[in-house]
């Protein structure tokens, strides 16, 4: 019988062959795949363990995770909804956006910089608590900007030119992250499927992001500069002054937004084109510059380039293979091109800071919980587009703007403002997209903004930059020049 | 001194070890630490401090173990030394898990707790071995009355399909109870199918063995003697048909082959068998939709309408996600997420510590499982006595056929079944038969060494 029993035992043992067999694969082999499958919550529950670093503004927490009772151990909470563009949310069920995603290795404690907390954590038991990332924005003219928007919707940012630090960055309509946030699952996906089914798309930073926008007589600014920097053209140089132009090639006609000629003279001056706006004289002028010479300054100035502040910023267009008469439109912001409220801010902040674009930055520091400062970006020239000349003339026009009254209700008193408007047009009924971007005080530049109002402000085809997205601008300069 | 000498003297050293009662003395004081590290860090990791709560899941059963440990020194001598700390391990490496599992439903606002519940049926199944051995002191007693035991038997697996009593849990009929109190008669059932076995296939295993027509080279057993693997047979289809559990149905049909291979020697039984089995479960997931559900989910898992289904892959698929998120050393005890595994503290306590424990672990669950069942075909290899022999070995491949069907189940080797892993999962009917098993064995082996002398 011993015979039978020891072919028995042999059986068992092959059996148990066959379970450490399939453990290794489920363990080892698969286990890669098992734990990236979408059903397993386990990594989105890892994340959770930690303590995630809050984010702040000038000292303050905007976005903070408090202790409670349940698997996820602690709840992200928000402020308020005026960061939420900024921030974007942290959702066991639905991701992760924004800041939230952009610095999650530090937030979550995992970052390469935080490795010896982490061996800390082993070794005691004390959980590693993530990174405190502070952001450069200023919570007065944050404020001041989600304020002066209303309840239009569109977007303001504001940076500082000289070192490319954003004061301001504002989205509307915007979404509250608290719901995104939450640990109940239904809850947290209805309010995701609301917000992600709004038509007026709540959860895109429309400052960075979305769909861009016409710039329409903002973009006057990057083929301006392209114009004084070809060498072709001076602030003097003297265009036709007609009441209407036909486009080369074709039937169509431009005109300027007044139905009539560019002030009274024969002939129109760059600079009196750039200061009152004038359509014609820029139609003429992208014409004679050509769309090779206006691209390589728009992406001198960053459009067509990837950008991370360290948000992603969806690159601006400016298009390619044009006719002569669709270069004609894009002098003036029209046809194919498309902008991000950033990017304009970028152009702008180029003109106030001497003819240099400092690279945009959210981050002003990330600090470990043992009180390390793990990042503390310095300020990065990103490119010196034009010339400080080019930026001197430039500024002069745009301070003209300001007070020959075309942007005049950005001004401020005993303040040199320099604007530009824009009111761009999105179809033959659509509504306008209304535009202002300019920096203060003219001679000693302090912040830059860019504002855009969508849907004409909710007046159609009645509204314009200086009356609309002006004021607004000069709400943000004030509270910044405070 | 060389080194082939040192080598030769292994095999006595081995033989004469775990003999010892003092070494077993030392091995339950070691696993007795085991738990207790197992418990702080389970503390620590949840808590994030020790309180003196974790000594209520602690000391009841090392004292437990150590009453056996005193009953064998006075009773039994010369028992094998190691299948008691083995089984004490598994135990509790259960509770802690357990423990560890309350731990997280607590911390959710649940209060369906097992921990403390498994410690006192744990100790309750231990003094209940204890009991058999000092009660029991020669097994061959059980001889005597293999039909009575085969009845008992018959009766405890048919409880559940009575009325008033039998209870569904899960789809299976494997319950009887009333009220707070229930029971798994199946697993009590095993043990003394075993006795049967051993004592009616110990008296026929002459005829089974030797008479019969040889039928195209193979010999047939005589129609009286095929009888009984025909009628258990039909018997295993009709506990799987009334109780809706096809573990349940493997392991008796699997103990029989077994057994009567073990009794009689010959690969016909084995090979008529296995393919009656096959041809039994392929026919049943056929004709039954719970079995055929089952196997759905064992052979697609992953498959979505599979996932979603009522009774569905769903749990296997948690425990497999379970298990590949231990990774090769495991997230530590309190590190991972056991809990979102359905029935992590019974059905699937396999897949909470392959979690948390890792391959590593699991590994050494499994050798222990391996170890263990090895310690009963030896004590089955060395005994003089034909009835010992057959005991020994159908209760050691019952709780190694156990750990493969639920562990295979777990891991999608095979498909799900409604066995309990041995000594790891709560629940106090398996806690005591397996005990009981533990304790025939400590008897049997004991018997060996004395009718040796």
């Amino acid at each position: 019988m011993n015979r039978q029993v020891r072919r028995v035992g042999v059986v068992l043992a092959l059996m148990f062959v066959a379970l450490f067999a399939m453990a290794s694969s489920i363990q080892v082999l698969r286990s890669g795949e098992l734990y990236a499958d979408s059903r397993n919550v386990r990594a989105s529950y890892e994340t959770y363990k930690v303590q995630r670093g809050v984010i702040l503004v000038s000292g303050t927490p905007i976005v903070n995770s408090a202790a409670v009772n349940d698997d996820y151990r602690f709840l992200r909470e928000y402020e308020s909804v005026i960061y939420s563009p900024l921030t974007g949310y942290f959702s066991i069920f639905s991701g992760s956006t924004g800041i939230e995603r952009a610095m999650n290795t530090y937030l979550s404690g995992q970052s390469s910089a935080q490795f010896f907390e982490q061996i800390n954590a082993l070794l005691d038991g004390t959980p590693v608590t993530g990174a405190a990332v502070e952001l450069t924005i200023n919570p007065d003219i944050q404020r001041a900007a989600w304020d002066a928007l209303g309840n239009r919707k569109g977007a303001v940012v504001a940076i500082e030119p000289s070192t490319g630090r954003i004061l301001a960055m504002v989205s509307k309509p915007t979404f509250d992250a608290n719901l995104l946030a939450g640990h109940s699952y239904g809850e947290v996906i209805d309010a995701y499927q609301n917000y992600a089914e709004d038509p007026d798309s709540p959860l895109v930073n429309r400052a960075i992001g979305g769909d861009l926008y016409h710039p329409g007589s903002v973009f006057k600014l990057v083929v301006a500069a392209a114009a004084l920097e070809s060498g072709l053209f001076s602030a003097s140089s003297e265009f036709e002054n007609l009441e209407v132009y036909r486009l080369p090639g074709t039937q169509s006609y431009v005109q300027n937004a007044s139905r009539t000629t560019c002030g009274t003279g024969e002939t129109v001056t760059l600079e009196t084109a750039l200061a009152r706006s004038c359509n014609i004289p820029f139609a003429m002028l992208a014409v004679e510059l050509g769309e090779d010479r206006i691209r390589a300054q728009a992406e001198l100035m960053g459009f067509g380039r990837d950008l991370e502040i360290p948000l992603s910023v969806t690159p601006s267009i400016y298009p390619a293979e044009l006719s002569l008469a669709e270069v004609g439109l894009t002098g003036f912001g029209q046809f194919d091109v498309r902008v991000s409220p950033l990017q304009m801010a970028m152009v702008t902040s180029a003109i106030a800071n001497q003819g240099v674009i400092m690279k945009p930055q959210l981050i002003s520091s990330v600090v470990a919980s043992n009180l390390n400062v793990l990042s503390q970006p310095a300020p990065i020239v990103l490119s010196s587009p034009i010339s400080r000349e080019t930026a001197g003339y430039l500024t002069r026009m745009m301070v003209d703007s300001v007070e020959l009254g075309i942007a005049g209700r950005a001004g401020i008193s005993q303040v040199a403002v320099a604007g530009k408007t824009g009111t761009a047009e999105n179809g033959p009924a659509d509504p306008y997209t209304l535009w202002f971007t300019g920096f203060a005080p003219a001679e000693a530049p302090q912040i830059v903004v860019s504002v855009v109002v969508e849907d004409g402000g909710g007046i159609g085809q009645n509204g314009t930059g200086n009356q609309i997205a002006a004021p607004i601008a000069k709400a943000v300069l004030e509270a910044a020049l405070k | 001194m060389s080194n082939l000498s040192l080598t030769s003297a292994i095999p006595n050293l081995i033989k004469a070890v775990p003999r010892s009662r003092n070494f077993e003395a030392v091995l339950i004081f070691w696993v007795s630490g085991i738990h207790a590290f197992a418990l702080a860090q389970i503390q620590l990791s949840v808590l994030q401090v020790m309180t003196w709560e974790m000594l209520l899941y602690w000391a009841p059963p090392t004292l437990a173990a150590m009453i056996v440990h005193w009953v064998l020194r006075r009773y039994a001598i010369k028992a094998d030394g190691l299948m008691l700390p083995l089984a004490f391990l598994l135990n509790g490496l259960g509770i802690a898990m357990i423990y560890r599992l309350d731990l997280a439903e607590l911390a959710n606002g649940g209060n369906d707790v097992f921990a403390m519940r498994q410690v006192w049926l744990s100790c309750f199944a231990m003094l209940i071995a204890a009991i058999v051995i000092r009660l029991v002191p020669n097994h061959l007693s059980l001889r005597r009355f293999p039909f009575v035991a085969g009845l008992a038997a018959v009766v405890l697996l048919l409880l559940p399909a009575a009325p008033v009593i039998g209870r569904t849990v899960n789809g299976a009929t494997l319950w009887v109870g009333t009220g707070e109190l229930s029971f798994q008669p199946g697993e009590i059932a095993k043990i003394l199918l075993a006795i049967f076995f051993a004592g009616y296939l110990v008296s026929r295993q002459g005829s089974l063995a030797e008479i019969g027509s040889r039928v195209l080279g193979v010999r047939v057993p005589r129609a009286k003697d095929l009888g009984p693997i025909l009628l258990f047979w039909v018997a295993s289809l009709g506990v799987l048909v009334v109780q809706r559990d096809l573990g349940t149905s493997i392991l008796y049909f699997g103990l029989f082959l077994v057994m009567i291979y073990t009794a009689t020697g010959r690969g016909f039984y084995v090979g008529t068998g296995l393919v009656m089995m096959v041809t039994g479960a392929l026919v049943a997931s056929r004709f039954f939709g719970y079995v055929e559900s089952r196997f759905d989910s064992w052979l697609d898992p992953f498959n979505s309408a599979n996932y979603n289904a009522a009774g569905g892959s769903y749990q296997l698929v948690q425990g497999l996600f379970g298990m590949a998120n231990g990774d090769v050393i495991g997230t530590g005890l309190g590190g991972g997420f056991p809990q979102l595994i359905p029935l992590a503290e019974s059905d699937f306590i396999f897949a909470a510590l392959g979690e948390e424990l890792g391959l590593a672990g699991v590994f050494v669950i499994l050798a222990i499982y391996l170890l263990l069942v090895y310690r009963g075909l030896r004590i089955s290899n060395s005994h003089p006595d034909d009835f010992s022999k057959l005991l020994a070995m159908g209760l050691s491949f019952v709780i190694g056929l156990q750990v493969f069907v639920v562990a295979g189940g777990v891991m999608g080797l095979l498909p799900l079944t409604g066995l309990t892993t041995p000594f790891l999962a709560a629940g106090g009917s398996s806690l005591l038969a397996n005990w009981s098993i533990i304790a025939l064995l400590l008897i049997i082996s004991d018997s060996s060494l004395r009718s040796n002398r």
